[in-house]
């Protein structure tokens, strides 16, 4: 039985203007079906590079990436991708109805499927009356949300968010962090979520995945035993979350200040459930 | 709101169309009457009264006139105009999504573009002859330029985060043209529209300057020759106008199409 | 990176000289209307060595010169005394929407009359066609003054000119030279037209006689030099402007080429 997602000895090396910049170096995990994953590191670690990678827009120096053990060489049609500039993301033509249908289109779906899809997808994060609006006319919070609107009318098997919620304010952060919970939950997607905010990461995962500074590696892996029910008010002042994100903040110091990992504990499987 | 305060706010809305609308007649008004009476007993030859001038007007351009020389002039500008459209938009973003291709053609393109579209005329007069094709073939050739120029750079310029996206949800091909490149270029490619326009308005009255047997450009240049200075001067204005009315039209088309465009930019002006 | 376009560049330029001297070799076209790229560097050649043809390019450069200098000046007076003055933009804005897409080329009649072939007639169309790039940048440019940096001028009692000078000028300047690449551009083309049609002095003039005497390939060493000229304008005004805008720190989103 293949784990959804397999990342094995990836590695990046930029090469340009003289310089060589080996972003990642040994990156080695897998995400299992329905697994909600977080990714942090301190910045400028790879993250996204990671993450690109994955999503088959960037290809590798070496190591692959396997989707359910098929290899990823480009975008995957199950697979789906969430930027963190929004504002640029969306096509500022289109209105949001459009924008949502667009990758539908291209999946050569019928009109009728279409249409239900992209207004199941835009009321499930409540922008069910925006059809008509365009993105540029809708706060920041609310075009994140169509991008993940436009991201779950695709039906992906993998949700892959790039620093998602860097970009907005921390209410609608908020909102937008059990808003990808429920999502979640109710739909069982496989999601990979990065982040350099490591309160978000302990908050949503049910794994964290900590990266060494670059040349990345991966630092740490931790489960996250918080319960399955989470809230912003009762969950962040539990006494286990607060072990949790000190923990992972030791982590990105130690990974920040170079400081040899031990690559004994690094363990590149799940613990056992 | 209480009744006082909404017939003020009605008052006040009415007060605001009355101003806006001296605003705009305000200052052509004067200028006019300003003309009107420095001109009026004016015995100079080529400052007529403009009273003589807009005597002289429908005399000069009865119904006969305008199908013989304004509809013309005006074919010839289109046919040109939009074949340099059509040629510009396709070349463009054929030059400008392959990066090789443009670093190939980009020193003989910026070299072909600073060469002034006027003298275009004698060389193409060569080949053509002076007829109505010359005309078309000179506009288009003018024309063509800052169309395929702009069209490049709009396709060159999109937005990488865009590109990906587009990428990443498996959108290719024809497409990807139709749905992400062209409309993100759009604006520029607008942009060398316009310029296209004022260039190929140029061309047409020089080329009929230069050689014709009709059109706006002859006939002014007809009523020079022989002077008949008020009717030249209306050949002036006719030929203002028709500036000006294709520079609305066009401004008409710009903001239909890019209504999105200039919505998403005042957004971002308003909130940076 | 850089090197490599600079090659493909150079490339494709060497191609098309190879095309333009191939195919009329070939008879894919008429030799007598479009002669061989040897044989119009060799007119070149001919022109350079020619008093007359620098004298030509003196008057074109006089006329471009001088026009684009006057049109700079009183665009920019124009522009500043429309902004300063309250409620003045308003009540020109019609007028210059109308006169605006007026085609200077319709003055060519006027001109004559007025002028002959004199360089007055040059400067009278080649002013009006270029006042107006200028006038427009400079309004956009004042637009787009920082409201707030006004108001806290304001606020330290700077009179109208300290504010234009500091306040204004400093925004508006990136705008400014915008117009004056423009307007240089706009220019060359004008001076050109005069030239041709009118048959004042100059280049213009040099290719409508080369023309009529059906000398080609001099009118078309002609119309390269033109092209020179045109391309040296647009990189010089290019650098100019990116020297002035290189302290300028606004990215600004105009779609401008």
């Amino acid at each position: 039985m293949h784990p959804r997602l397999a990342v094995s000895g990836l590695r990046k090396v930029y090469e340009g203007s003289g310089r060589r910049v080996e972003a990642v170096r040994d990156l080695t995990f897998t995400v299992e079906a329905g697994e909600l994953v977080c990714l942090v590191g301190p910045s400028g670690c790879g993250k996204t590079t990671l993450l690109k990678c994955m999503a088959g827009l960037l290809a590798p120096t070496s190591g692959e990436v396997l989707l359910e053990g098929r290899r990823v060489t480009g975008p995957p049609p199950d697979m789906a991708f969430v930027f963190q500039e929004y504002g640029r993301s969306l096509f500022p033509w289109m209105r949001v109805g459009e924008n949502v249908e667009l990758p539908l289109k291209q999946k050569g779906l019928a009109r009728a499927r279409r249409r239900e899809l992209v207004a199941d997808a835009l009321r499930s994060v409540g922008l069910e009356d925006a059809l008509s609006a365009y993105p540029w006319q809708l706060s920041g919070g609310m075009q994140q949300r169509v991008a993940i609107a436009r991201a779950l009318a695709y039906e992906p098997r993998v949700l892959l968010m790039d620093e998602p919620f860097a970009a907005v304010d921390a209410q609608t952060r908020a909102d937008l962090e059990d808003l990808v919970r429920g999502l979640w939950r109710e739909r069982g997607i496989t999601i990979l979520f990065v982040t350099h905010d490591i309160d978000e990461a302990v908050y949503l995962g049910e794994r964290v995945l900590v990266l060494s500074a670059s040349p990345t590696v991966v630092q740490e892996q931790l489960k996250v035993d918080l319960p399955a029910e989470r809230d912003q008010l009762h969950t962040r002042v539990a006494p286990r979350f607060a072990e949790l994100r000190t923990h992972v903040y030791e982590q990105i110091q130690a990974a920040k200040r170079g400081t040899p990992v031990d690559r004994l504990t690094k363990s590149d499987a799940p613990e056992p459930h | 709101m209480t009744g006082t305060s909404l017939r003020r706010a009605g008052a006040g809305a009415w007060r605001r169309v009355l101003l806006r609308l001296l605003f705009t007649l305000a200052l052509p008004a004067v200028l006019v009457t300003a003309w009107w009476v420095a001109s009026d007993g004016s015995t100079n030859v080529y400052w007529p009264p403009l009273r003589t001038i807009l005597k002289a007007f429908p005399d000069v351009w009865t119904g006969e006139r305008l199908r013989t020389d304004v509809r013309p002039s005006v074919l010839r500008l289109l046919g040109g105009y939009a074949t340099a459209a059509v040629v510009g938009v396709a070349l463009g973003t054929v030059i400008g999504s392959y990066r090789r291709v443009r670093a190939v053609c980009e020193p003989v393109l910026e070299f072909l573009r600073a060469v002034p579209p006027p003298v275009l005329v004698p060389v193409i007069m060569l080949f053509a002859g002076i007829g109505d094709t010359m005309k078309v073939v000179v506009i288009a050739s003018g024309c063509v330029w800052p169309v395929l120029l702009n069209t490049v750079e709009g396709v060159r310029a999109v937005d990488p985060v865009m590109a990906e996206t587009a990428r990443s949800y498996g959108i290719s091909g024809p497409a990807r043209l139709r749905g992400v490149v062209l409309p993100s270029a759009s604006p520029q490619i607008f942009a060398g529209l316009r310029q296209a326009l004022s260039i190929g308005i140029i061309l047409m009255v020089i080329s009929e300057m230069f050689a014709a047997s009709n059109g706006l450009g002859f006939t002014i240049v007809q009523f020079q020759r022989g002077f008949a200075i008020a009717d030249m001067w209306t050949g002036i204005l006719v030929l203002g106008l028709l500036g000006f009315v294709l520079s609305v039209l066009f401004q008409v088309v710009e903001r239909r199409v890019l209504g999105w465009y200039h919505g998403l930019r005042a957004s971002t002006r308003r909130s940076p | 990176m850089r090197g490599a376009n600079l090659a493909l560049g150079a490339a494709g330029l060497a191609a098309f000289l190879a095309l333009g001297e191939a195919v009329p070799r070939l008879g894919l076209v008429k030799e007598a209307y479009f002669p061989p790229t040897s044989r119009i560097a060799g007119a070149l050649g001919d022109e350079l060595a020619d008093s007359a043809f620098w004298t030509a390019l003196g008057d074109t450069l006089t006329g471009w010169a001088l026009g684009l200098a006057i049109a700079v000046g009183a665009g920019i007076v124009a522009g500043v005394i429309v902004s300063v003055v309250p409620h003045l933009r308003e009540a020109t804005a019609s007028t210059i929407e109308f006169l605006r897409p007026i085609p200077s080329v319709a003055l060519i009649p006027l001109a004559v009359l007025l002028y002959g072939t004199e360089l007055r007639s040059v400067l009278l169309l080649v002013v009006y066609a270029s006042f107006w790039q200028i006038l427009i940048q400079v309004l956009y440019g004042v637009q787009d003054v920082d409201p707030v940096a006004e108001e806290t001028a304001r606020s330290y009692g700077l009179g109208t000119w300290a504010r234009v000078r500091h306040v204004l000028w400093p925004t508006a300047l990136p705008y400014v030279m915008t117009g004056v690449r423009l307007a240089a551009a706009v220019a060359l083309i004008l001076v050109i037209t005069a030239e041709l049609v009118i048959g004042a002095p100059g280049l213009g003039a040099r290719i409508a006689v080369a023309q009529t005497s059906q000398a080609v390939p001099e009118m078309y060493a002609l119309i390269v030099v033109t092209g020179v000229l045109g391309l040296l304008i647009n990189v010089g005004a290019r650098t100019v402007e990116r020297r002035a805008l290189a302290w300028h720190q606004s990215v600004r989103g105009e779609v401008a080429v």
